[in-house]
């Protein structure tokens, strides 16, 4: 077995997922035998082989930094579960000792 | 008006333009068909009929005033993964439901400036994730030919509404075969061109190094008009390629005399149904008789393709997908501190395979197996990439089936995801390799389910791939509507 239940959890945390008991069983499961099915790769030898990250290269892309259009901030904000005026409003972050 | 299913978009537009019909009537025709058919396919998410009515309308008023376009008045279906300015984006995902883009994907800026009418939103699995259209957090689409069976995915319901005549024809996309497959398995024509042909700008991004968008269609000329429309470079998106794209429509009609036909011989040895190899081996024989020759070509890392493909796209999904925290839109499910919301609105917010997906993407990403798997993947697309590069110094186009099978039951492959990435086998070394590649129907199977013949190009040959599949259109008469929906 390659990840056991602790590893799943851990990876569902960095990933900010929480999960069912049921599903870190599931998934503990299901991803040893994907994994299994990719450490097939390690049968191919890639001594000195470069890795593509884009198949199709285009060069980086560089464009002149002119003052544009952009979003209004009533079109940014549109979607926001939860705002104050032209903010996005989110939980408390800084942890705060009682 | 019964004819309208048989023409192609160059044929409507005639008709448009000398006012035999208008928009109106021909939006209407087609809100009238999904209101009759779509209750059993399941195929759109939302028809937008009043918003598709004013478009129609004022599609008729340019007609009217002596205004062209190349869609100019023509009902498209939508898969709703496209940012579209004041509807409801969703990408059949709970997290993004009440999403209103307040800006247009470039497609979509496309095919408003070309005049197109928007019937509605297609469905697809959650996010494009899937081969089969159920992981959809809305509904299950049926296949056209048999309702007991899927469509495909992730075009799933772009595939089936084109089938079944929902719509004129309709936009997909394709990341490791979700435009070609559910294509094929629903027997219409399928286009994903090549890596940066057509811009991305807009496209809700599932893993921005294999996506691409194209068009779903019953015929190979309406899939050069819509690529006429959607292909060419586009500043918003830096992986956009900076060439011109041709006219495809020039293509349709020229012979392929002197063609040369790679065969790869691994994809032809085992673990494809009969019917399926049936068909190929008459395919090949008739592109032969139209004058191409054929070449046997080797493509020896193509068997890794699929192990390569899901360490790829479960990586850069997981970090496409870390913008869904419950902040600028979307779901949010209330917690005690901000990570404590983050997990609980992706928690309720991401359907099983989504979750699936971003737990195996962060952990090939994460410290400690980051060289083992990602690292080892990228080097191993080399290799596929390779593969290609010297397969195609002997051919100019490339033939294999889109699907080892037909179209395969609901629920068959839910509980198994391996089987299910393995549907994927032969369109998934495509997309590694930033290659078009495109489905055309070649035949029925023995229980009546289509199945499509893929064509693989050479970077930015869109054309001769086109060029090749109208000449096979025209040879081989496949029924594209089944005939309880003509």
């Amino acid at each position: 077995m390659k990840i056991d239940k602790d590893v799943v959890e851990y990876v569902a945390h960095l990933g900010r997922l929480a999960l069912e008991p049921h599903e870190v069983e599931l998934y503990t499961a299901q991803l040893n035998r994907i994994l299994e099915y990719m450490d097939t790769l390690n049968a191919l030898d890639t001594e000195g082989v470069e890795p593509t990250s884009h198949a199709i290269p285009v060069t980086c892309v560089l464009r002149d930094d002119l003052v544009k259009d952009s979003f209004s901030v009533e079109d940014s904000i549109l979607n926001a579960p939860e705002k104050i005026g032209s903010s996005f409003k989110v939980p408390q972050i800084i942890e705060v000792e009682e | 008006m019964e004819d309208i299913l048989e023409m192609t978009i160059v044929q409507i537009r005639e008709l448009l333009q000398k006012r035999e019909i208008s928009s109106v009537e021909l939006t209407s025709y087609f809100l009238e068909r999904i209101k009759r058919f779509d209750r059993g396919i399941s195929a759109y998410i939302k028809v937008t009929g009043e918003y598709a009515l004013a478009m129609a309308r004022e599609a008729d008023s340019k007609i009217a005033s002596g205004e062209k376009g190349r869609l100019l008045g023509i009902p498209l279906g939508i898969k709703d993964i496209y940012c579209t300015k004041g509807i409801e984006t969703t990408c059949a995902s709970q997290i993004l439901k009440g999403f209103i883009p307040p800006y247009d994907a470039t497609v979509i800026r496309r095919l408003k400036d070309e005049g197109y009418v928007h019937l509605g939103r297609l469905n697809m699995d959650e996010f494009a994730m899937g081969s089969s259209t159920e992981n959809s957090s809305f509904q299950t689409t049926k296949n056209p030919w048999d309702l007991s069976r899927i469509p495909g995915g992730s075009s799933g319901g772009s595939a089936a509404a084109t089938a079944a005549g929902l719509c004129v024809a309709s936009i997909g996309t394709d990341t490791g075969g979700s435009i070609r497959q559910p294509a094929s398995l629903c027997g219409v024509v399928g286009m994903k061109p090549t890596y940066g042909r057509v811009s991305r700008y807009g496209l809700i991004a599932f893993a921005s190094s294999l996506d691409q968008i194209g068009p779903i269609t019953r015929n190979v000329s309406d899939c050069a008009t819509m690529m006429n429309v959607i292909a060419g470079h586009d500043p918003m998106d830096s992986t956009s390629i900076p060439q011109p794209a041709p006219d495809y429509a020039a293509s349709l009609g020229r012979d392929i005399k002197g063609l040369r036909i790679g065969i790869p011989k691994e994809y032809f040895k085992d673990g494809m149904e009969t019917d399926v190899k049936k068909e190929m081996d008459a395919s090949i024989a008739l592109f032969e008789r139209q004058g191409a020759s054929t070449v046997e070509i080797s493509l020896p890392h193509s068997e890794h393709a699929v192990a390569t493909y899901y360490i790829i796209c479960t990586a850069e999904a997981s970090s496409n997908l870390a913008r869904y925290d419950g902040v600028k839109y979307g779901l949010r499910e209330p917690g005690k501190d901000i990570i404590d919301m983050y997990k609980k609105t992706r928690f309720k917010g991401f359907g099983k395979e989504v979750k699936r997906r971003i737990i195996l993407g962060t952990y090939v990403l994460s410290s400690g197996y980051y060289d083992a798997y990602y690292r080892k993947a990228s080097k191993v697309r080399t290799l596929i990439r390779k593969d290609f590069d010297e397969a195609f110094k002997s051919c100019d186009i490339i033939v294999t089936p889109v699907s080892p099978t037909t179209a395969f039951t609901i629920g068959e492959r839910m509980e198994d995801p391996l089987a299910m990435y393995l549907s994927d086998i032969f369109t998934i070394p495509v997309n590694l390799a930033g290659l078009p590649g495109m489905s055309v129907p070649c035949g029925l199977d023995r229980k009546g389910l289509p199945i499509g013949l893929q064509l693989i190009g050479k970077p930015l040959d869109e054309a001769r791939m086109i060029q090749a599949a109208y000449v096979f259109e025209k040879e081989r008469k496949v029924e594209k509507i089944p005939e309880r929906y003509k």
